[in-house]
């Protein structure tokens, strides 16, 4: 096991630095430069303020300066808000996109969970349909266009929520909600053709030969063996989510990470699009991490075998 | 018993064996396709799907003939206009553009971006995915490690990366979606490779002197052949998300140029005025991938052996 | 003897979508208290879905019972609850499933998976249950109960995961025990020793055993009766001498030329019988196993023959046995005899 973990640990290095090396190479190959009203620049003020960001220097020598102060939690300043730390801003966003994001994620898991496992055990009744439709519904309802209707029927129209901004704690229920909507989606759908499968297990039947009841075999025998590979969903819905935040946030006007990406995008804020796309990698990466830790502590297969090793 | 009734000497005439055939089956034998096409038939979704599909094709193709405006043409005296007068069956949106017209070039925008990064996605992910398998060893380590890195990373953070290196367009679009739209498709290439190349009549035929190239073509390729169709029906919704995804936050095509997602765009703009703008290009939009997803899940249960009951 | 267990014309088909499959098309036969019955033929022809139908683990849908009664000790299993069938279950009837790789979950002990029986049917405590079952992890011959208790099924070898199986099955005592094909997935040394095991089992506590399998040679060793089954009917039944010594039906014929026997010459070759079973989704008209028998006469295609009585216990379901046949018959089995 801690061979396992060590393998998977030095993988997951790998896999960063591969990541930040692509990312800041590929905004350097980027056409133009990011400073702004570039052309009303005289040429010495221009180079002056290339200089101030380091900007003149090869790739290469850029390259090491900025992996250096990566290491010590320096992301570089951004080049839109004069002299902001990219590090601050991530912090700043951060903390709504967390709040909002795992509301969704708690919501969504539980939802789907029981319409998953309610859709198996009733397959081919009015109620799989339901999960059906509503897995299908969440799969193509696209969030951007579920959070414009949502900010605008039930904020603007009927003005039960907020439509915009983040000042109370009523005006994250609907950007949680516009989230969640995919992870049901996802999650439903998994846990049902995990559950099916599981229901058709040979050791089902055993269970049901030895005289055990219904719900205390759904509980014991099939749950479990359905929700251990449903661990291994939880990476594709982190990815999700962020997806979702990118646009969600900016349609309800919440200061979190995914409108301060979007904004730096078009803006060409190169040092915050890095730092954002570091961080949402980051994020990803020890998300899997863990994720394939948990699976091997949780299924005694692979947590026994992997302790013989 | 069966003495009580009576029978005439000539039913015992003996007639000996007729079914003198060695161990086959004797139901009969139904062609894979024609097999899967009667299972896809009984799946009721999956052909409103296909009907959906269709309809939207046509009108696509068809439907800005049947009236007399066309999509770029303003007329500011009719702005946002939320009824059908005139032949404007759509209404109009805030330049006093036809809506219809504009739905139906942004939906056929959409599909052609959609079917343009879905054919890039086959050839790279068959591309990589059969030689991974079909090598195996090294060249497949490499190209696993690889894959493992990309698939940390969200897929939207490298379609913004790579579209940002592009100049906006319809090929911008397609070739970020594409370049990371591959991945599942290798994965299903590779998996199907290793499986069947472990199976007898590969090696049989590689006894035989068959060439890499023929081995390929002829056996392995028919039997991928399923599983790819599943693959591609999927890969088309989440193309057309990710379009309009990019076109809602800017990244995408830039008006008064038309898609799906630009028009969603500009209708969440002018939402709290006209919400008709937003939403005919959404329930377009959303039906699209409902109807592929459908197709997806019909052709997935049709053409799944395991599935087969 | 009393009959323990009795089987009377039980149908059973599977609704698919492309029809109705009639696997179990009218079935009859009993078991006497502390014998064991074998249930004989090819896969496919009804025999796991019969034992799997005693104990009504047929999921319904896709699964009907059609039509006939399981009388144990009297009482129609058919027509009990689910609550009822819950007390027969592992109790009065238990089941040992041909394949120990995937009849065990995963992810729960061994011990665990045993106890829960005991607990469920015995009203004992946890600590007691343990001490059962850890009684019963010995009985079956697996060493060092104890730390096995504790194991999961994936650290078993296959014999041992078969010889828990049968722990689990026998922890409560059953008066039946339905054993569907136990030694198929084993290698053939580990096959003799668990069918000495359930010998010696049976011996000590007096169960009854309903052995599902395709291999005669088991059966010649363990069973005092023989039922031949094929496209989900009964075509010959009797005591095991009966059968062996004195194969009426045709099917059983093919079935005793295709096991290879010890004074065999080696220039002789084994003779399966030619030809698939009959699709079941439309059985023929008149005896399914027409088309593949060598000696069909007309009527063989016509009309389904009913199983007649041969002697007292010998049941035989075949034209050859009517009286209008006899001369023919006479012929064929001299036929075969000169072979």
């Amino acid at each position: 096991m801690a061979r396992y973990i060590l393998k998977r640990f030095s993988l997951m290095i790998v896999t960063l630095l591969v990541i930040i090396t692509a990312t800041f190479f590929l905004m350097h190959s980027l056409p133009g430069t990011p400073l702004k009203n570039e052309e009303k620049l005289s040429p010495e003020l221009r180079a002056q303020i290339l200089e101030q960001y380091g900007l003149d220097k090869p790739a290469y020598v850029q390259y090491f300066k900025f992996v250096g102060h990566l290491v010590q939690g320096d992301l570089g300043k951004s080049l839109n808000y004069d002299g902001r730390e990219v590090t601050d801003m991530l912090m700043q966003g951060f903390g709504p996109s967390l709040l909002i994001g795992s509301q969704a994620l708690l919501f969504g898991v539980l939802i789907g969970l029981i319409l998953g496992v309610l859709a198996a055990l009733k397959r081919n009744t009015w109620l799989d349909s339901l999960a059906t439709g509503a897995s299908i519904m969440g799969v193509s309802i696209p969030s951007f266009v579920l959070a414009a209707l949502l900010a605008y029927f039930v904020g603007v129209k009927l003005g039960w929520l907020p439509a915009t901004g983040y000042d109370t704690y009523s005006a994250t229920i609907m950007p949680s909600f516009a989230l969640s909507f995919a992870v049901i989606a996802q999650i439903s759908r998994y846990v049902r053709t995990e559950m099916v499968e599981v229901l058709e297990q040979d050791y089902m039947r055993t269970a049901k030969a030895k005289g055990i009841n219904r719900f205390a075999i759904l509980v014991r025998h099939a749950l479990r063996n359905a929700l251990i590979p449903a661990i291994t969903v939880m990476g594709p819905l982190a990815v999700n989510i962020i997806t979702g935040s990118l646009v969600v946030e900016g349609i309800f006007a919440i200061p979190g990470m995914g409108k301060m990406f979007v904004e730096s995008i078009l803006n060409n804020d190169y040092t915050v699009i890095m730092g954002t796309t570091i961080f949402y990698s980051v994020l990803i990466v020890v998300t899997l991490f863990i994720v394939d830790l948990l699976y091997g502590i949780i299924d005694p297969r692979i947590r026994i075998t992997g302790a013989k090793e | 018993m069966s003495t009580e009734k009576t029978y005439t000497p000539d039913l015992f005439e003996p007639i000996g064996q007729l079914d003198k055939r060695a161990e086959q089956l004797n139901r009969k034998q139904v062609g894979v396709w024609k097999d899967a096409w009667l299972r896809f038939k009984q799946n009721k979704g999956a052909l409103l799907g296909l009907f959906l599909v269709l309809v939207i094709g046509l009108l696509a193709i068809f439907g800005p003939l049947i009236n007399d405006y066309d999509w770029s043409s303003q007329n500011v005296t009719i702005k946002n206009q939320d009824t059908a007068v005139d032949g404007h069956y759509f209404g109009t949106d805030h330049a006093g553009r036809d809506l219809w017209q504009r739905v139906w070039y942004g939906a056929k925008v959409s599909l052609m971006i959609a079917f343009l990064a879905v054919f890039l996605d086959v050839i790279i992910g068959v591309t990589i995915g059969g030689i991974s398998g079909y090598f195996g060893g090294r060249v497949d380590a490499v190209i696993q490690r690889f894959i493992e890195i990309i698939y940390s990373i969200p897929n939207l953070i490298i379609i913004i990366l790579l579209i940002m290196l592009m100049e906006p367009g319809i090929w911008a679009i397609a070739i970020s979606i594409a370049m990371t739209g591959w991945v599942p498709m290798s994965r299903i290439v590779r998996a199907q490779v290793l499986k069947l190349r472990s199976q007898e009549y590969v090696l049989a035929a590689r006894t035989l002197g068959a060439s890499h190239k023929r081995i390929l073509l002829k056996h392995l390729i028919p039997n991928v052949i399923g599983p790819i169709i599943i693959a591609v029906t999927f890969s088309i919704p989440s193309a057309i998300f990710f379009e309009a995804f990019l076109s809602f936050i800017g990244l995408g095509l830039r008006p008064p140029e038309a898609s799906l997602g630009v028009l969603i765009s500009e209708g969440n703009g002018f939402m709290q005025l006209s919400p008709h703008n937003l939403i005919w290009p959404a329930t377009v939009l959303s039906i699209l991938m409902f109807a592929f997803n459908m197709i997806g899940d019909g052709l997935r249960d049709a053409l799944d052996p395991r599935m087969k009951k | 003897m009393s009959k323990i267990l009795d089987v009377r014309d039980l149908h059973v088909s599977f609704h698919t979508y492309s029809g109705e499959v009639k696997a179990v098309r009218g079935v009859s036969f009993d078991v006497e208290k502390g014998q064991t019955l074998a249930i004989v033929g090819e896969s496919g022809c009804g025999k796991s879905v019969t034992s799997q139908a005693i104990m009504k683990l047929i999921l319904t849908p896709p699964g009907e019972y059609k039509h006939g009664e399981v009388l144990y000790n009297g009482k129609d299993l058919v027509k009990m609850s689910e609550k009822e069938m819950e007390q027969i279950r592992g109790k009065e009837i238990a089941m040992i499933f041909q394949d120990p790789m995937t009849s065990l979950n995963p992810t729960m002990t061994v011990g665990k998976q045993i106890v829960e029986g005991i607990i469920k049917h015995q009203k004992l405590s946890k600590a007691e249950a343990k001490e059962k079952a850890i009684e019963m992890l010995k009985l079956v011959g697996i060493p060092s109960p104890e730390s096995r208790f504790t194991q999961y099924p994936h650290q078993f070898s296959g014999g041992m995961r078969q010889r828990a199986m049968i722990a689990i099955a026998l922890s409560c005592n059953p008066n039946v025990l339905i054993a569907d094909e136990p030694t198929t997935a084993l290698d053939v040394t580990i096959q003799a020793q668990i069918m000495d095991l359930m010998k010696d089992l049976q011996a000590r506590l007096g169960t009854s055993i309903i052995l599902i399998t395709h291999d005669l040679g088991v059966v010649a060793e363990t069973a005092d009766r023989v039922v031949v089954m094929y496209a989900g009917k009964v075509v010959e039944s009797g005591t095991i001498n009966e059968i062996f010594a004195e194969p009426r039906h045709p099917y059983t014929w093919g079935l005793m030329n295709s096991m290879p026997k010890l004074n065999q010459d080696r220039s002789e070759e084994l003779s399966p019988i030619p030809g698939a079973p009959p699709d079941l989704l439309a059985p023929p008209k008149g005896c399914a196993f027409a088309a593949r028998c060598k000696y069909a006469m007309k009527i063989c295609q016509e009309v389904d023959p009913e199983l007649t009585e041969h002697s007292k216990d010998h049941r035989v379901a075949c034209w050859l046995e009517h009286p209008m046949a006899e001369a023919y018959r006479k012929e064929v089995v001299e036929g075969r005899e000169s072979v």
